[in-house]
């Protein structure tokens, strides 16, 4: 598996990755996968002991892990690693980070030049997102990390 | 020319934004030759790019922001029809422009053309937010209770390259006025703005949940006083319930009024107001600071008009009986004295509706620069307005009109037709569109006889996706496929002003040549059934649709 950073946050490989359904049923999982129609807000009772949220892309059309990605950050306060798997495109590299993902597992063949450029392609947006991002002058447009 | 007014002015910033988003589409075009994109990845790309293809060819569709350009940006979109297109453009109903006949390999050079006059095709299409529309009349109308304008760039900015709603489950228009007289069809949007004063600064009202399409519905109140400060606010926790709970299954059962209608307006509100509830308000505040700052980008024109400005008009009317015919129909009272919004006419008799030569443009950003500040605004009927004219060169505006074929005593009237592409370019539609629009224009081309129908609108779509509106008609027409033969389906009462209301359907669909003629019943039909001051929708509402399906299928 190959791992692309998109910020600042290192991303850590675990072992164990356990389904949201079964979560109840480990109480020491330090990692968990939520597919696209899971609410962010079931993970609430484990949050303290989680390490890792892995979002799953069931094709890169599908904008919920966008939202998921949010929530976790915004109104559950959730300050482990997020990161995206699936159906994903290097296009999309930037609209992830600024909506608090940290991480991307690579597909097969992907190259990680391709997504370091579309990473860092715009040097401006015009609204903000999750990430504390300078504002540029006056306005609503911000500058991405 | 004068400092461009009306739309907000780019700085360095905002071009150094659409350099990089041309270079990335570059590479996107390049990664679909070597094979890296497949063809179902590269489309949402493009389309958020404005580019689709179509029946016979690529098509670009441009951007114009509320429909406000300046005559630098309309003599570019002049020379790009030239040079690229062939030799003419189409002004659509979400006030954008669209090339029929684009080469993808020439589609890089245009987007750095148009970006040498600050615009672009960023999100003209895709299942995101479209580019914002607004009232043609914003900042004119001496009906307006608040600007829109600076308001809807601010959604424009928001909206474009939004991190979390660039991969919604389908696409979102968004429309916002700020005059009681509804001329964005805010209740027929995804999401519809009605800004007015409030005690403490501007309010929006807010619909949601209003489409056409196969399913039209009329858009709901979700919030009736939103405050400036927490718009923004309010948007993202709208667009953020129906993302995350928007239907992906089946796209003809996506966009946010299949959602709301699902679990009913109440349940709508009640998940926004807890997401609201959980949101960071100071996050998402749109500041007084902010609105200014945007505001000031803005170019105020100097309105100064001669004391008997109206006294020249008046005169004028008096001596030319032609010219008052126009003045009746293509003119809106303006909120300063001595001056008048004109309506520029696309829809000659026999012509296509929205369709204009490359001449024809540069003929309109030269009238533009003479008579109201170089601006141009188009409008949600395919028409362009001159939103400054002052009031004793109307005349000479007029008669310039007149050389180059655009004088068409119409807006509003039954030649005011909308219609979609239909068959003739849309891979989509059942049948054609434009040859039976051309027929009706001809058929009531008169401006005398016009104007004795009085107001009166037609919206014709080629098949059930809508793009013509004919929901919203007061006739509407729309095509279906008759082993092969074009059949049009009649519907009466649609309108989509503050009474917005959805066409009920007249009988059985009839022939293209039939339909012109049942219309011309129809119209009969009401002028001789109407009383006194009665529009063609006030009779009809009176009388109920018996008598007009009576005429309509009485020689079939």
């Amino acid at each position: 598996m190959k791992l692309f950073d998109l910020g600042a946050r290192a991303s850590n490989f675990h072992e164990q990755l356990v389904p949201l359904d079964e979560l109840q049923n480990f109480p020491d999982a330090r990692a968990v996968l939520l597919e696209a129609e899971h609410d962010p807000e079931r993970l609430k009772p484990f949050l303290a002991h989680l390490e890792l949220v892995v979002l799953r892309f069931p094709i890169f059309r599908d904008g919920r892990p966008f939202t998921q990605a949010r929530a976790l950050r915004e109104y559950l306060g959730f300050n482990g690693e997020i990161r995206a798997e699936g159906h994903i495109l290097p296009d999309q590299a930037a609209f992830l980070k600024r909506c608090g993902v940290d991480s991307v597992v690579l597909s097969e063949g992907s190259d990680p030049a391709l997504w370091e450029k579309q990473l860092h392609r715009f040097h401006e947006a015009y609204q903000r997102a999750v990430l504390p991002e300078a504002p540029l002058g006056v306005g609503l447009r911000v500058k991405p990390n | 020319m004068n400092a461009p007014v009306g739309h907000y002015q780019y700085d360095q910033i905002d071009r150094n934004f659409l350099q990089s988003r041309i270079e990335e589409f570059e590479s996107q075009v390049q990664r679909r030759i070597d094979g890296t994109l497949t063809e179902d990845e590269f489309k949402p790309l493009r389309l958020m790019n404005g580019l689709y293809l179509q029946l016979h060819a690529y098509m670009l569709r441009i951007a114009i922001p509320y429909g406000i350009l300046d005559s630098r940006q309309m003599r570019k979109l002049s020379d790009i029809a030239h040079r690229y297109d062939r030799d003419y453009g189409h002004f659509t109903t979400r006030q954008n422009i669209q090339f029929n006949w684009i080469r993808l390999e020439d589609t890089p050079a245009i987007l750095r053309e148009l970006a040498d006059v600050d615009m672009h095709a960023i999100q003209t299409s895709g299942n995101c937010i479209r580019n914002v529309t607004s009232d043609e009349f914003a900042g004119a109308a001496a009906d307006e209770l608040v600007d829109p304008r600076v308001h809807a760039e601010i959604l424009r900015q928001w909206s474009t390259l939004h991190p979390e709603f660039t991969f919604l489950p389908r696409k979102f228009k968004i429309a916002i006025s700020g005059s009681p007289n509804d001329r964005v069809a805010a209740r027929f949007h995804d999401i519809g703005i009605l800004a007015r004063p409030g005690v403490d600064g501007t309010v929006f009202r807010i619909f949601v949940g209003g489409g056409m399409g196969r399913t039209p519905i009329i858009g709901q109140e979700i919030f009736d006083a939103v405050p400036e400060d927490r718009l923004l606010a309010t948007l993202e926790a709208i667009v953020r319930v129906y993302n995350a709970h928007g239907r992906r299954d089946n796209i003809y059962k996506a966009r946010i009024k299949i959602l709301v209608q699902a679990i009913g307006i109440e349940a709508y509100r009640e998940a926004v107001e807890a997401e609201l509830a959980l949101m960071n308000p100071d996050h998402y505040r749109l500041t007084p600071e902010t609105v200014a700052a945007i505001r000031a980008r803005f170019a105020v024109p100097e309105l100064v008009a001669p004391d008997n400005a109206s006294e020249v008009l008046a005169q004028q009317r008096i001596a030319d009986r032609e010219f008052d015919l126009w003045v009746r129909s293509n003119t809106h009272e303006h909120r300063a004295s001595g001056h008048i919004i004109a309506v520029v006419s696309m829809k000659p008799a026999g012509g296509i509706p929205g369709d204009a030569t490359s001449v024809q443009m540069k003929r309109l950003a030269d009238l533009a620069d003479v008579h109201s500040f170089g601006e141009l605004r188009i409008t949600h009927l395919q028409n362009v307005v001159l939103g400054h004219v002052r009031q004793d060169r109307l005349h000479d505006l007029w008669l310039s009109l007149r050389e180059v074929g655009l004088a068409s005593a119409n807006v509003g009237l039954i030649g005011d037709i909308v219609a979609c592409p239909g068959l003739d370019y849309c891979a989509l539609a059942n049948s054609r569109s434009i040859p039976i629009a051309q027929k009706l224009g001809a058929r009531f081309g008169n401006a005398d006889l016009q104007a004795e129908i009085g107001a009166l609108s037609i919206n014709i779509s080629g098949c059930i996706n809508a793009c013509g509106h004919h929901h919203a008609g007061n006739i509407g027409l729309l095509g279906v496929d008759k082993r092969g033969e074009e059949f049009f389906q009649i519907t009466l009462g649609g309108r989509a002003d503050q009474g917005a209301a959805i066409g009920s359907i007249l009988g059985p669909a009839l022939p293209e040549d039939d339909t012109v003629d049942a219309i011309a019943r129809i119209v009969d039909c009401y002028l001789g059934k109407r009383t006194a001051g009665e529009t063609f929708l006030d009779t009809l509402s009176r009388l109920g649709d018996v008598p007009f399906k009576d005429a309509a299928y009485e020689a079939v």
